[in-house]
C-alpha cells in the first residue's frame, strides 16, 4: 500500500492518541511507519511509556482523510476513553479512592494477560482496574468478558467503546501475540460477580484454564492481581434465578445497595476503599504458537495463580481495619 | 503466468449478471485467454467483444455436453445468489445448490478438461452472532449454526465444492469468500440501504462492518486464476468501521429500528417497499462481521482498497451520478447482430479476430 508512509494527513478528527490502540495487523515495516508518526506527534510525557503494537496499524493512518472517528477494529475508541476517564476519573480516586502496590509489575511494553479476582453484581473492578492503568501506565487495557454484554442494546455498545470485548480465543491471541497489547480478563467470570455477601473474597473455579493456554500460546506471561473493596462496593443479599432465566440475563440480584438507596441503588456503589495488589509475573516456559498445550499442565498452572490470588486477598484482609477506609 | 494459462479455455456462470459480465469484460483484455463461454439464463448486460453466450436453464441441466464440445480448462463459477431479495427461496436454492451441484457433475466428468475452478463465495457463511471473533479466519466455523437461508444455501455450496476438490486433486479449486461488496456500480442490499434518505440501522448497536470494493474482487479472482491458487480464500478489505461512520462518510443519517421484535415492526415498512432488507442483515446490523484477509495478502495478492476507501469510492460514484444523471446502460444484447458481426464472413477481422469496425 503506497499511502502507508508516516506523512498520511492528519485532521483534527485523528488525533495522534488513536493510534496507539489501534489495528488492523500488517507488514512489520508499516508499523515501524506507525511508530515514526507517533512518536513525532504526540508529545505528552506518557508517550514515551505508551507501548505501540508490534505489528500495527496502518488503516487508520491510509484512511486518515475518510475517517469520521476513531473506532479501532475491536470497537474501542481513544476518544470515548479519554472522555470516560474524565467522567470516571472523580470516582476512582475520591469515591473508591483506589490505591495500587506494586504497578510497576505491569510493563511498560509488551503484551501481558491480566488477572484479576472478580466481583459485585455490576463488576466495580473492570473499570478501576482500566482506568487506574489507563491513567498511571498510559497504556490501553482491553478489557475481555461474557458475550451477553454483545447482545444488549446501547450497553453493549458503550461497552464496546470503552475497550471491553467479548472473550474469544482469537480475539485476546491476536491483540495479546500480534498487537503486544494489555488484556484483562476474570476467569471466574459470572460465577464471581454473582456471590452472594457471605461467600466474598472466596474465588470461585477460573473456568477451565482457557486464560493459561491462551497467554502460553500468546508467549505473554500472565500478572495476576488482587482487588480488595470491589466485594463491599455492591454486594448481594439475593438472587432471584426464575425471574433472571425469563430476562434471559446471567443473573439478577438483589443488592445491599437496593435494600440501602432504593431504586437508586440499581447503580449507585457503596463508598468502598478499593486496594489493588499487583502480584509477580508468571510466565510459562512453554514455546509459543502451539495449536494445544497439555491440560494438566493449563490445569495446574490456572490452580496455581487462583491460589496466588486468593492468597494475596487473605493477607490484604489481615491488614485491612476498615472496609471503607481500608 | 503458467504454461497452461498461455491458452485459456474459460467457462463463466452467470454472464448476465453483474460478476458474469465484469469477470468475462477482464478476461476478454487477457490475450493469454483464448475461449470465453458464458452462461446464463439471461443475456449479458455488458458490452462483450469475443465471450460466446450460451443461453441455459437455472440449474444447468445441459452444462455437461457444453464442457464437452468446448473443452474448456477453467470455471469461473460467479452465478452465486448472495442477495436473497432477488428471488424466492425456492429459486436461489435452485440455482445455487442444484445448479452447483450440475456444475461440479459437467467438471468431474472422466473425459473433462477442467484443470482451474474458481468460486465465488460469500463471508455470509461464516454467519453474525453475539459469540463471533471480531476476526474470522479462512479455517473458522461459524459460532452457530446458520440461520437463514442465504448463508444455508452458500454454505451447502461450499461443501460440493469440498467434495470436489478432494474427489478431483489434480484440479486447482479456488473458493473465494467475499465481504460486503461495495463500488460505483454494483447493487446490494447495503448499497440500497446507503442510498435510502435515512439509512436504517439498530437501536442501541453499532457494529463494525467490512467492505471490499469490486474492482479488487474481480482483480482477485484473475489473480488466483493466474496464480493457480487452491483454496479457501477471504477477500475483505483492511479495517472494520462503525455502521455509524459509514452511514455518516456517505452523508446521510440513520434511522434506528427496534431491536427486539424487529422482523414484524418492519413488515409494513417492507410491504410499502420502503425498507428491503434481508433478514440476516437485521443480524449483521447488530453484530458485524470481519474476516482476516491476510490468506490471500500473503500470497502477493494488493488490495486497491481498504473498507473505508471502497465506501469511499462508492458515495464518490453517487456524487457523480447525481450531477451527470445515470448512465443507462447504452448496450443490449442483440442475437443476430452479436452473431453477425461474430461470425459472418463479411465482416472484415484484424489479426485477433476482432472486427476492425471498432465497435
Amino acid at each position: 500500500m503506497p499511502a502507508d508512509r508516516p506523512t498520511a494527513p492528519r485532521t483534527k478528527r485523528a488525533p495522534a492518541r488513536r493510534t496507539r490502540a489501534a489495528a488492523v495487523d500488517t507488514t512489520v515495516d508499516s508499523a515501524v511507519d506507525a511508530a515514526v508518526t507517533v512518536d513525532a506527534v504526540d508529545a505528552s510525557p506518557s508517550a514515551a511509556l505508551v507501548h505501540l503494537p508490534s505489528r500495527a496499524a496502518t488503516p487508520p493512518l491510509v484512511d486518515a482523510h475518510i475517517r469520521h472517528g476513531d473506532v479501532d477494529e475491536w470497537g474501542r475508541s481513544e476518544n470515548m476513553r479519554a472522555w470516560a476517564r474524565r467522567l470516571y476519573d472523580p470516582v476512582y480516586s475520591k469515591w473508591f479512592r483506589a490505591e495500587w502496590d506494586g504497578l510497576e509489575k505491569i510493563p511498560a511494553s509488551g503484551g501481558a494477560l491480566l488477572v484479576a479476582n472478580h466481583a459485585a453484581a455490576i463488576p466495580s473492578d473492570a473499570p478501576v482496574i482500566m482506568h487506574g492503568i489507563e491513567k498511571e501506565l498510559g497504556r490501553p487495557v482491553y478489557g475481555l468478558a461474557d458475550y451477553f454484554f454483545r447482545k444488549a442494546p446501547v450497553v453493549g455498545t458503550m461497552w464496546s467503546r470503552l475497550g471491553g470485548l467479548p472473550a474469544h480465543p482469537d480475539n485476546a491471541y491476536r491483540l495479546l501475540h500480534n498487537q503486544q497489547q494489555l488484556v484483562l480478563v476474570f476467569p471466574e467470570g459470572t460465577k464471581g460477580t454473582s456471590k452472594l455477601m457471605g461467600e466474598r473474597y472466596q474465588l470461585r473455579r477460573f473456568g477451565r484454564g482457557g486464560f493459561v493456554e491462551i497467554a502460553m500460546r500468546a508467549g505473554v506471561p500472565v500478572i495476576p492481581i488482587a482487588v480488595v473493596g470491589a466485594e463491599e462496593s455492591m454486594p448481594i443479599v439475593a438472587r432471584l434465578p426464575t425471574l433472571a432465566k425469563a430476562l434471559g440475563v446471567p443473573y439478577l440480584p438483589v443488592t445491599a445497595n437496593m435494600l440501602a438507596f432504593g431504586p437508586l441503588g440499581t447503580a449507585l456503589y457503596f463508598p468502598a476503599k478499593f486496594k489493588l495488589k499487583v502480584l509477580d509475573p508468571v510466565r510459562f516456559d512453554v514455546p509459543p504458537n502451539r495449536e494445544r498445550y497439555s491440560q494438566s499442565r493449563v490445569m495446574d498452572e490456572s490452580e496455581r495463580i487462583r491460589g496466588l490470588i486468593q492468597d494475596a486477598l487473605y493477607g490484604m484482609l489481615r491488614e485491612r481495619r476498615s472496609v471503607w477506609f481500608g | 503466468m503458467s504454461e497452461q494459462a498461455a491458452h485459456r479455455r474459460v467457462l463463466v456462470t452467470g454472464l448476465g449478471t453483474f460478476w458474469g459480465g465484469r469477470v468475462a469484460q477482464a478476461l476478454e483484455a487477457d490475450p493469454s485467454v483464448e475461449v470465453i463461454v458464458g452462461l446464463d439464463t439471461t443475456e449479458p448486460h455488458v458490452e462483450l467483444e469475443r465471450t460466446e453466450y450460451v443461453r441455459v436453464d437455472a440449474n444447468y441441466s445441459i452444462l455437461a455436453k457444453i464442457v464437452r464440445a468446448t473443452q474448456v480448462d477453467t470455471i469461473i463459477h460467479t452465478f452465486l445468489v448472495v442477495d436473497p431479495t432477488q428471488m424466492s427461496r425456492r429459486a436461489m436454492h435452485e440455482i445455487n445448490v442444484i445448479g452447483t451441484m450440475n456444475l461440479f457433475a459437467a467438471a468431474s466428468a472422466s473425459d473433462s478438461t477442467v484443470r482451474n475452478v474458481v468460486v465465488k463465495s460469500a463471508t455470509a457463511v461464516y454467519g453474525s452472532t453475539p459469540e463471533d471473533p471480531t476476526w474470522f479466519d479462512e479455517d473458522m466455523a461459524p459460532a452457530r449454526p446458520l440461520r437463514f437461508p442465504v448463508e444455508r444455501s452458500l454454505a451447502q455450496v461450499e461443501g460440493y465444492v469440498h467434495d470436489f476438490a478432494e474427489d478431483n486433486p489434480h484440479v486447482t479449486v479456488s473458493l473465494l469468500r467475499f465481504s460486503n461488496v461495495i463500488g460505483t456500480e454494483i447493487v446490494t442490499p447495503l448499497t440500497r440501504a446507503l442510498e435510502m434518505p435515512v439509512v436504517p440501522s439498530m437501536f442501541g448497536f453499532d457494529p463494525r462492518f467490512q467492505f471490499v470494493h469490486e474492482d479488487d474482487v474481480i482483480r482477485s479472482i484473475l489473480f488466483v486464476l493466474r496464480h493457480n491458487l487452491a483454496g479457501v480464500y477471504n477477500v475483505a478489505g483492511a479495517g472494520l468501521l462503525p455502521w455509524t461512520e459509514v452511514v455518516s462518510i456517505c452523508g446521510k443519517r440513520t434511522f434506528p429500528m427496534p431491536p427486539y421484535v424487529t422482523t414484524e415492526l418492519l413488515w409494513p415498512l417492507k410491504r410499502l417497499g420502503l425498507v428491503d432488507l434481508p433478514e440476516e442483515y437485521l443480524n449483521l446490523l447488530r453484530y458485524g462481521r470481519g474476516v482476516d484477509n491476510r490468506k490471500l495478502r500473503s500470497a502477493g495478492f494488493e488490495y486497491e482498497y481498504t473498507s473505508a476507501q471502497a465506501v469511499q469510492a462508492f458515495i464518490e460514484g453517487i456524487r457523480l451520478r447525481r450531477t451527470i444523471g445515470d448512465h443507462e446502460p447504452t448496450y443490449r444484447y442483440e442475437r443476430d447482430v452479436e452473431q453477425f458481426f461474430r461470425h459472418s464472413p463479411a465482416v472484415v477481422r484484424d489479426r485477433n479476430g476482432r472486427p476492425t469496425g471498432g465497435r
